[in-house]
């Protein structure tokens, strides 16, 4: 709980002439768990996924796992990619393929493991995800929002990785399903040494889950700590965030 | 490199120790071992793991399953040399083991299986064919309706379509039709000169392009362009739930969607293949000229005076008909995209092969009439 795996410095992001970062620096540190907060269009899933090398920013440098993002070879990329997985906000589940072979995909493309004990990974990261059995061999069109987003949670857990982006997971969720999927957060992360970046409105989740996390508001970084710390900062745009009550 | 040490089997008893790390990497080898030894009774199982240097997600759940093969709770297996770690992800692994037989599953059996394909292919033909039919009845009864209240038509979204599919196909049309005019006069000039009967390329290459190829070559452009486009826009949107939001807030999709399409390829197919019929007979003019010797203008007066104004006029009657097919079949093809994208890719293939073939179908029958009736 010390080093940081994910740096970003200076960030500055901008679509056509709208500026959506300006000047932004967080730090994710190895086997937390860490909260991206912020209203809605605020930057949250972009800076997501600068991160994971899905969109390119302006100005700045992005570090993870100690390589430069942007400075790497084809080979280097391939193999810092196998080190993360994400759950996207909608699921982004393959269509043509049925929920166990969704979440089997990563695990038959990048182990040497066999059939049998694929299926059965898949099969209990299903069950972790709380997704029922009767869905497992069940299309993506065939699923209800929250279902597709359990089984994309599935998908996501597959290769047990270093480290763990999720965007909005909870939403979508009923509440009691959103608050066993945050006691699942906190369980991996612990039991696997995950570190895990959540994009997030939850409450519960902010309160009981995250270790630290950061505010953008008006593209910059508001605030970045723990709740505690979160509290005691006098800023309207916090208190009204985390439903703080005034004294 | 991680080992399964089988220490000790017999009838009472079965004392197995793990040794290095149990992971991802290193399960395939031993795999077949752990296979064996989970098929058989033992009424007592000793894991020793005290060597066992890393455990993940995958060997710990290799190793909760091989225990709940021995028993359910755990009573007949002891474990030992565990770290409190180890432990944890052990007692996760078993929490969240899900068999595979105790899912349900419908298996095909494989004998019957061509016997199901074929009735299942049966089965969705007909299913196809009513929704087709449901979907011309659809069409019709919002066609009636929109005629009774012209102002709900989608005038500026048939425009639209006149322009994308028409207006933007004439430089590919051009180039077809131009090509096919040259190649045919080419073709031609070389038998005619033969006979001496040059000027007869006129009639050859007006009444052919006129009649049948200029129609022919314009349709089966378009279908290719815009049967293919039509279906996987309304698939896309289908898939997307565009559909259904229109549908609830009583924009019906036909109205929307379907008509200006159909409206816009039956305003643009005539108005197509005339330009086609002119830059046909343009590509033919050139060879006439540049191997018969025949000159722009004898062309033109041997065209006037030979080629009668029924052959243009039967191609373009021709027209609708061809744009009512390629759009009523691409728009229906796209209402019957569901599910995955795999499906737009389907129906898109289908939808264009659908529309060449009706098109040279309603084209032979067409002829065919038109001779029976002696035009
Ligand atoms: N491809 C794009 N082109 C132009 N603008 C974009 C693009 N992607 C995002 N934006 C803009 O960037 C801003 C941030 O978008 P982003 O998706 O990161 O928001 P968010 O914080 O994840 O919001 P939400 O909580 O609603 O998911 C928005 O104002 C959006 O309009
Ligand atoms: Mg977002």
């Amino acid at each position: 709980m010390s080093e940081a795996i994910i740096k970003v410095k200076n960030v500055t992001t901008q679509f056509g002439k709208k500026v959506v970062h300006d000047d932004i620096s967080i730090e994710i540190k190895e086997g937390e768990v860490y909260g991206i907060l912020g209203g809605s269009g605020s930057g949250k899933t972009t800076i997501l996924r600068e991160i994971i090398m899905l969109q390119k920013f302006k100005s700045g440098s992005i570090e993870v796992l100690g390589k430069q993002i942007g400075d790497m070879s084809h080979d280097e990329i391939v193999e810092l990619k196998k080190n993360w997985s994400v759950l996207f906000q909608f699921g982004a589940l393959y269509s043509s393929l049925n929920v166990i072979e969704n979440v089997s995909i990563p695990l038959i493309e990048y182990t040497n493991l066999p059939k049998e004990l694929i299926e059965e990974i898949a099969l209990s990261k299903l069950k972790m995800s709380g997704l029922k059995k009767e869905a497992t061999y069940l299309f993506p069109s065939e699923l209800s929002g929250g279902m597709k987003k359990r089984a994309a949670l599935a998908r996501a857990l597959a290769l047990d990785p270093k480290i763990l982006f999720l965007d909005e997971p909870t939403s979508g969720l009923d509440p009691v399903g959103a608050e066993n999927f945050d006691r699942l957060i906190r369980e991996l992360a612990s039991l696997l040494k995950l570190t895990v970046v959540i994009v997030t409105h939850d409450l519960h989740t902010i309160e009981h889950v995250l270790d630290r996390f950061c505010i953008i508001f008006e593209k910059k970084i508001l605030f970045e700590g723990t709740l505690e710390e979160a509290k005691k900062f006098e800023h309207y745009a916090i208190r009204e965030f985390l439903k703080l009550e005034r004294e | 490199m991680s080992s399964f040490e089988i220490v000790q089997e017999d009838k009472t008893q079965c004392s197995i120790k793990i040794n290095n790390n149990l992971d991802k990497q290193s399960i395939k080898p031993i795999y077949s071992k752990v296979k064996r030894i989970k098929s058989k009774k033992f009424p007592l199982v000793k894991i020793d793991c005290s060597s066992m240097t890393d455990l993940d997600y995958a060997g710990a759940l290799l190793l909760a399953d091989l225990c709940a093969s021995f028993s359910k709770d755990m009573s007949s297996v002891v474990l030992t040399g565990m770290n409190p770690h180890f432990q944890s992800l052990l007692f996760f692994a078993r929490k969240n083991l899900r068999q595979k037989s105790q899912i349900k599953l419908v298996k095909e059996n494989f004998l019957l299986s061509p016997v199901i394909k074929a009735g299942k292919y049966i089965v969705d033909s007909i299913e196809a064919f009513i929704f087709f039919l449901s979907f011309l009845g659809e069409s019709t009864f919002q066609l009636f309706r929109v005629l009774a209240k012209p102002w709900k038509f989608r005038y500026k979204a048939t425009a639209v379509h006149i322009e994308k599919s028409g207006a933007q196909a004439l430089p590919i049309v051009a180039l077809t039709s131009f090509l096919v005019g040259l190649v045919i006069a080419y073709q031609g000039a070389e038998q005619l000169a033969k006979f001496g009967a040059n000027i007869f390329i006129v009639d050859m290459v007006s009444i052919s392009m006129f009649r049948e190829l200029a129609p022919l070559i314009a349709a089966i452009v378009i279908a290719g362009r815009s049967a293919s486009s039509y279906t996987a826009e309304i698939g896309t949107m289908k898939i997307t739930e565009e559909i259904d939001a229109m549908r609830s807030m009583g924009f019906d999709p036909i109205v929307f969607l379907v008509l200006p399409r159909v409206f816009a390829l039956l305003i643009a197919m005539p108005l197509i293949v005339f330009f086609a019929d002119i830059i046909g007979v343009f590509g033919g003019m050139i060879v006439a000229k540049t191997s018969l010797g025949i000159s722009y203008t004898e062309f033109i007066i041997r065209a006037r005076d030979v080629v009668e104004v029924k052959h243009i006029l039967i191609g373009l009657f021709k027209a609708p008909f061809f744009g009512l097919l390629i759009a009523t079949i691409g728009c229906f093809r796209g209402f019957q995209v569901t599910g995955s994208t795999e499906s737009i890719g389907h129906y898109t293939t289908i939808s264009v092969v659908n529309a060449i073939f009706w098109v040279i179908a309603c084209n032979a029958l067409i002829s065919v009439v038109l001779t029976e009736i002696g035009i």
